[in-house]
């Protein structure tokens, strides 16, 4: 099974906290790769939040057909941070040659352009590099985007922590929301692209679980917006249900339930908003899902959120302490990064919630 | 002996042979009588017998003559093997027998000048059936289970109306984070996933149309299934028009207008709206046909409610003065949702045909939202009367067309957007639940079924020639005549137990192929978890090859 975790802190948390909250559920997953996303960026990016980071993993031929892209562009590089990466034999990690985290600043047209336009001409630019290095497969693009870093390896989560010097903490790599997953997916061929988080103009989802309404999803999904590409693993679909519902239609989060799980017909019919939830349902029928899932993601504004399948066929804690949040397959997660939390106050999210933490670390729980 | 005349039409010559004992036969004249074809009768038959009665023999002649029961050679009154005489022969003297070596066809023709005529179905098809090679194979199993079919909760239920893509509802965001509907949509309706199709009030007898809605009201409102019936083209009676039950039935419209004079004239006493329009623009059985009633069906009753002599009634092949698919948005369709002031879904029945996905990419995209529903009828579905001709060798089968239709929609991002429903020699082997189920996961949002409904009354007929005389007025089983002694046979409310008790049964199947799957709702587009062990067809329908 996959397990999946999340930390949202006051405080600029290093990504060692995620490789210790994945590795205490090692037990429950395969060993097989390990993904993160972090936004809200502190130490050595936290000049550069309002500028897009590329995050990429690429062969030397790679690199240049991305630099190319960007600088025909107008892409201009004002940050760089390579890892300092630590090969040792033995390790289990399917290494690329470069690991690509560049900060850049818009081309001069863009000033007095509208954020929207901004952020479209960022995704375009990374579906066009992506396009690029798909070719030979010389490369990964995972986001290009203000305040996000995402890094994706396949192999044992401990090594790739290892090879990356995550785990030692420090000040100068940090972020106050971090999304982490092990395991690549089962269903589908191990590729990068299909690891989670995954993200999208600031949207991030990451899933424990099958998505069994996948076809139905993805050919729907498939003509909706250029970004809803992939579909490599089927859990993007969720991600892209979240960007089409909240970014493209303007709907607040409390309608993805209504739109994942819509509510049984008996009870619809008893409800005040009947009209709004059946126009939903009917409108977007082909976004249901049937589980078995745990959703968890955040939004463009950090907010994060968690959701389970109507079933409630997956396991998810939430746990808290005055200035971390943490989301977690199995509670021994939470225990490893927050031990002196009131574990009396976990909350196990039902099949019939929302559970949203917002940038203060207030927690509330939203009834479909 | 007499000359062999091998012009004159034999019994031999017909498709059903009259099989008779003698021996066996008491005379009762059941047969004769229950006989609707006329097909059989007495007659006395001379016997001669040579015998001797002494030691040593001394033969002897003795005539007699013999009651017997003896088949008609009247092209008129062919045998159409109903069996009838065999049901009511209380000692098993007579039965009839398919006629492998039948002239039929040609000596119907060579004598007519005109092409049989018939009702019921397609006769022709020698194959094995589409979706009897395809099987739900993706079975959940660890990481999505299975559901429990008996206790979970599940949603069958499918939308009949017009759809508006998301990005065009009609949504306010209010002050308090919450979305209002602050603009008119489309009237769309959640129904039973299996519509009752459209059989008339002329083609059913009375009693079996009132058995079908006595059927779907309690199914309503005692079993909570909320089925819908079609009226068929030929209108209600009035009474039922003005009833709370309106409610159920989905009002046709066809070529013909027959009935909707009526209907005009009841809308101001409507107490409530009709379940929808459904006009029908082409017929399965026989695409390219408009609607026939034959004279003999036209009872005094029809008569009343079509407001029509005692003639054939045929309805035009095409809806007059309708040129194009876009005038037909936007006059028909368009006049009659507003006759019930855009309250009542509209949808249109076209059989399936090479050219029924440009018919669907023409409404899909049509501005105005206003088609509710596309009903695409297969070459197998049934009709009250027809040509052989039509009916054997013209049509299309329906479940690739209804996965084009589908698969038409999903390259445009439009599925759901017009729910597609699906029929046409669905439920053929008694199964509709799987057959459905099938249909769903292909695309379709639900099925219709009128052959089906019949066989549950107790319909004689079946795809290997048998009976098929809806036509003809003389319906044995009581279900396609108006003769008031014929339709004494049908006991209404044995059919309509009969029918409740099918979609009872269809309900729980539906749930037995939901629950391993892990769906808790209609696996509409799920695709994904059929298979075939028929390549050209899983290759057909992108379903996944199995052997």
């Amino acid at each position: 099974m996959c397990r999946i975790g999340a930390i949202k802190s006051l405080n600029y948390v290093h990504p060692s906290k995620a490789l210790q909250l994945m590795n205490s559920q090692q037990k429950g997953h395969d060993n097989s790769g390990f993904a993160m996303v972090m936004q809200d960026l502190g130490g050595i990016f936290s000049d550069y939040k309002d500028k897009p980071t590329l995050s990429l993993a690429c062969t030397d031929e790679g690199l240049k057909i991305a630099e190319e892209i960007l600088d025909v562009l107008g892409f201009r590089q004002v940050f760089e941070w390579a890892p300092e990466t630590r090969w040792k034999p033995g390790m289990d990690i399917k290494k690329m040659p470069n690991y690509v985290f560049r900060t850049f600043d818009y081309p001069d047209y863009c000033s007095g352009m509208p954020p929207r336009d901004k952020e479209d001409l960022l995704t375009n630019t990374r579906l066009r590099i992506r396009a690029a290095l798909e070719k030979d497969e010389t490369g990964f693009v995972y986001s290009f985007w203000p305040d996000v870093i995402t890094l994706k390896e396949i192999g044992d989560p401990r090594d790739i922590g290892t090879f990356f010097g995550l785990w030692e903490p420090d000040d100068s790599f940090t972020a106050k929301t971090i999304t982490a997953q092990c395991r690549q997916n089962t269903n589908y061929a191990i590729v990068r692209y299909a690891a989670h988080p995954f993200f999208l103009q600031g949207y991030v989802t990451l899933t424990n679980g099958e998505n069994t309404f996948y076809q139905k999803n993805k050919e729907f999904q498939a003509t909706l917006h250029p970004g809803y590409i992939g579909f490599e693993s089927d859990s993007q679909c969720f991600l892209y249900t979240m960007h089409y519902m909240h970014r493209q239609l303007g709907w607040p989060l409390q309608y993805y339930k209504h739109i994942i799980t819509p509510l049984p017909f008996e009870e619809v019919v008893k409800r005040e908003d009947k009209e709004v939830l059946l126009a939903i349902r009917q409108s977007l029928a082909h976004l249901e899902i049937n589980g078995p899932n745990t959703i968890i993601g955040t939004l463009p504004d950090f907010t994060m959120w968690v959701v389970c399948d109507a079933k409630k066929l997956r396991p998810v804690v939430v746990g808290k302490t005055k200035d971390t949040v943490v989301f977690s397959s199995e509670v021994c997660g939470v225990n490893e990064i927050l031990p002196e939390r009131n574990w009396e106050e976990d909350i196990y999210p039902n099949e019939r919630e929302i559970v949203v933490v917002d940038n203060n670390l207030e927690v509330q729980r939203w009834k479909q | 002996m007499e000359t062999v005349k091998i012009n004159d039409l034999a019994c031999n010559d017909l498709p059903w042979k009259v099989i008779y004992d003698t021996k066996r036969c008491t005379l009762c004249g059941s047969c004769v009588a229950a006989c609707t074809f006329g097909a059989i009768r007495p007659k006395v038959e001379r016997r001669r017998k040579s015998f001797s009665d002494t030691e040593t023999p001394e033969p002897k002649i003795s005539f007699s003559a013999t009651p017997v029961i003896t088949q008609v050679n009247i092209l008129k009154h062919f045998c159409r093997g109903c069996g009838v005489c065999e049901r009511v022969c209380p000692n098993n003297a007579i039965r009839s027998e398919r006629n492998p070596d039948s002239r039929f066809n040609v000596v119907y023709q060579a004598a007519t000048a005109s092409g049989p005529k018939r009702g019921g179905r397609n006769n022709l098809e020698v194959q094995a059936r589409t979706l009897d090679t395809i099987r739900v194979g993706r079975i959940s199993q660890m990481t999505d289970p299975s559901l429990d079919a008996e206790r979970h909760t599940f949603d069958c239920l499918a939308p009949l109306g017009r759809v508006l893509p998301a990005q065009n509802l009609p949504f306010t965001l209010g002050p308090d984070g919450k979305l209002s509907k602050t603009g008119q949509t489309p009237p769309v309706h959640w129904i039973y996933p299996i519509i009752i199709g459209d059989m008339s009030i002329g083609a059913l007898s009375w009693r079996m149309w009132e058995a079908v809605s006595m059927a779907v009201a309690y199914l309503n409102e005692e079993c909570g299934l909320p089925v819908r019936q079609c009226s068929g083209e030929g209108g209600m009676p009035v009474r039922l028009l003005k009833s709370k039950y309106l409610k159920y039935v989905i009002l046709q419209i066809a070529s013909g207008h027959f009935g909707w004079n009526r209907i005009i004239k009841a809308m101001p006493h409507m107490v409530e709206d009709p379940a929808g329009v459904l006009i029908k623009i082409g017929q399965g059985a026989k695409p390219g046909d408009g609607g026939l009633l034959m004279a003999a069906k036209v009872a005094s009753h029809i008569q009343q409610i079509r407001g029509v002599p005692k003639a054939d009634l045929l309805s035009p092949p095409n809806h007059q003065g309708l040129y194009s698919i876009e005038e037909s948005v936007q006059k028909m369709f368009l006049s009659f949702n507003a006759a019930f002031k855009f309250r009542v879904p509209v949808a249109i029945k076209v059989a399936a045909s090479a050219t029924s996905v440009s018919v669907f990419n023409n409404l899909v995209r049509d501005p105005y939202n206003i088609v509710g529903g596309f009903f695409l009828d297969g070459i197998d579905g049934g009709t009250g009367a027809a040509h052989d001709i039509s009916l054997d060798h013209t049509g299309h089968p329906v479940v690739s067309k209804l996965r084009d239709c589908y698969l038409a929609a999903c390259a445009q991002g439009r599925q759901g957007q017009i729910p597609l429903w699906a029929a046409g020699g669905l439920g053929k082997t008694g199964n509709l639940a799987a057959d459905a189920f099938k249909m769903f996961c292909l695309g379709a949002n639900g099925v219709f079924t009128g052959k089906l409904i019949l066989q549950l009354a107790g319909c004689l007929g079946n795809e290997h020639s048998r009976c098929n005389a809806c036509n003809t007025g003389l319906c044995p089983a009581g279900i396609t005549t108006q003769e008031p002694l014929l339709v004494r046979r049908l006991n209404p409310d044995r059919v309509a137990e009969n029918i409740v008790n099918y979609f009872l049964a269809v309900d729980k199947e539906l749930r037995k192929l939901m629950a391993p799957i892990g769906n808790s709702s209609l696996p509409v587009g799920r695709s994904d978890c059929l298979i075939s062990t028929d390549k050209a067809v899983a290759d057909r329908l992108q379903v996944q090859y199995v052997c």
